[in-house]
């Protein structure tokens, strides 16, 4: 064994779209230990819940990250509806799921070209974010907006999908789905990528357990647990709905997770347009939520459990609002999967882990 | 077998239509309800402050006794809650983007006296 070197990785690095930075650890060329640092993009953006009045803060919360951002505005109004006893009409909650799932793709496919680019698999990062850009393009028709969509209120959305429009989602889903099974095949049996990822930084149902691991990463080691399941909203309304696990628990089992969930994501989007109710898209919420009315909730993030906290003051501004995000609880099952592997697998490893940097710090 | 699939579809998309846009000689055409900016139709506008009690950013200000509205553009996220707040529907999203410029700076409009209705 050699002697024990630190290498610093990060926070500027080539696969590392945010800052996060490790002390690497390593003895030859395997990684003992890693330290990780964080705190190169802290904003402040829960503080601002004491100068933005409870509907004025929905803008800020989906602009604590730009690939969350649909999850962030949608898991603070639903805790501030909590506590004020606000019930969203049913079209609404469609609408939500909807733009949530859709974002949830538009996540998984920026990732997946992401990694590939990282495994120098450039031609397939061009295909997965040629496939992103129609959903993008989908979000700037229904809501205005490619990346901050501003379409979820306290009480209900801001905009309506037309019927018709759905329909037209729907078929554009379908384009995708066809061109995306191709991509997925590939890097699911391409031989150079399977060389890159089984057996690398794997981690065991226990352990992801015992670090409350959340999320694809999570699921990839067995752990079935997605809050799409508890059925809340419109996930309610679906027939079928089981989380996608894998048993393997290292970097190819992350990766085909995340990529199913796409195709997942698709049949969501796709049964619940036809389920979708007439109705109104929202309901006038008025007054100051109560002195002390406080609430909690959970969302899944495209990249797993993301835990809200709400706290009224008897004002219109919130006495407190806090998130956990599932990077942050992430971050130690990180820590454990680089633990042995090799100095060249820990890009890989932590690409397929996705940490989201700017929500975790905010 | 995978890597045929790839190579079927770079291979197809040689001989296709690029999916992208060759800016700045073709533009895409915004969509209708596109976020783009902010427009005041001022002759419409009864300076009653919602716009300015909504805006999250603090970038709207109507004066009554200046009989001004402004804007500052470079401030606006474009979130959309003054054109709902607003109760005659003067302010309006325009689905092109805001104007570039070289420095920040912030529109203004002489709001005109309307004429009162007959009562």
């Amino acid at each position: 064994m050699g002697k024990a070197s630190v290498i610093p990785f990060g926070p500027q690095h080539p696969v590392l779209p945010e800052p996060l930075h490790l002390d690497l650890v390593v003895e030859d060329e395997t990684v003992v230990d890693v330290l990780p640092q964080i705190g190169f993009v802290h904003r402040g953006l829960e503080k601002l819940v004491e100068t933005r009045d409870y509907n004025q803060f929905i803008y800020v919360a989906e602009r604590i990250c730009g690939i969350c951002a649909m999850g962030h505005s949608l898991g603070y109004a639903e805790t501030v509806e909590a506590f004020m006893g606000v019930e969203v009409p049913a079209r609404a909650e469609y609408l939500r799921v909807i733009w949530h799932e859709l974002s949830r793709i538009h996540s998984h496919l920026l990732w997946l070209g992401l990694a590939a680019d990282a495994f120098g698999f450039e031609s397939m990062f061009m295909h997965c974010w040629r496939l992103r850009e129609r959903v993008l393009d989908i979000f700037e028709k229904t809501t205005g907006g490619r990346v901050i969509l501003s379409v979820v209120r306290v009480g209900g959305v801001n905009r309506d999908i037309e019927d018709s429009e759905l329909k037209a989602i729907c078929g554009v889903l379908d384009g995708i789905t066809d061109e995306y099974q191709q991509i997925m095949d590939t890097l699911l049996t391409d031989m150079s990528v399977k060389n890159r990822t089984v057996g690398v930084g794997a981690l065991t149902r226990e352990q992801a357990l015992e670090l409350s691991m959340v999320g694809p990463f999570a699921r990839a080691s067995e752990v079935a647990y997605d809050v799409r399941s508890f059925g809340r909203g419109a996930y309610g309304a679906l027939t079928d709905f089981q989380p996608i696990t894998d048993a393997q628990g290292d970097c190819y089992a992350r990766v085909k997770v995340r990529c199913e969930e796409v195709l997942q994501s698709i049949r969501i989007i796709k049964e619940l347009s036809a389920k979708i109710p007439a109705g109104d898209i929202s309901v006038k919420v008025k007054g100051s939520p109560e002195p002390g009315a406080r609430a909690a909730n959970v969302l899944e993030q495209p990249r797993g459990e993301c835990y809200y906290y709400a706290q009224g003051n008897g004002t219109k501004f919130l006495e407190r609002m806090r998130m956990r995000t599932p990077t942050s609880q992430n971050l130690a099952g990180m820590v454990e999967a680089l633990k042995g592997c090799d100095l060249a697998d820990v890009n890989m490893v932590i690409l397929t882990i996705d940490p989201c940097i700017s929500c975790t710090e905010r | 077998m995978g890597s045929f699939h790839l190579a079927a579809m770079t291979l197809k998309s040689l001989f296709s239509k690029p999916e992208t846009l060759q800016y700045p000689a073709e533009v895409k055409a915004p969509y209708a309800g596109q976020k783009g900016h902010v427009v005041n139709h001022v002759e419409e506008c009864i300076l009653c402050g919602m716009c300015q009690r909504t805006c999250p950013c603090h970038c709207i200000q109507a004066s009554k006794p200046e009989r001004a509205w402004t804007i500052q553009p470079f401030m606006c996220v474009q979130c959309g809650s003054c054109v709902a707040a607003c109760p005659t529907h003067c302010l309006v999203m325009d689905p092109a983007p805001t104007a570039i410029a070289t420095a920040k700076h912030e529109v203004r409009q002489e709001v005109p006296e309307q004429e009162k209705a007959a009562s």
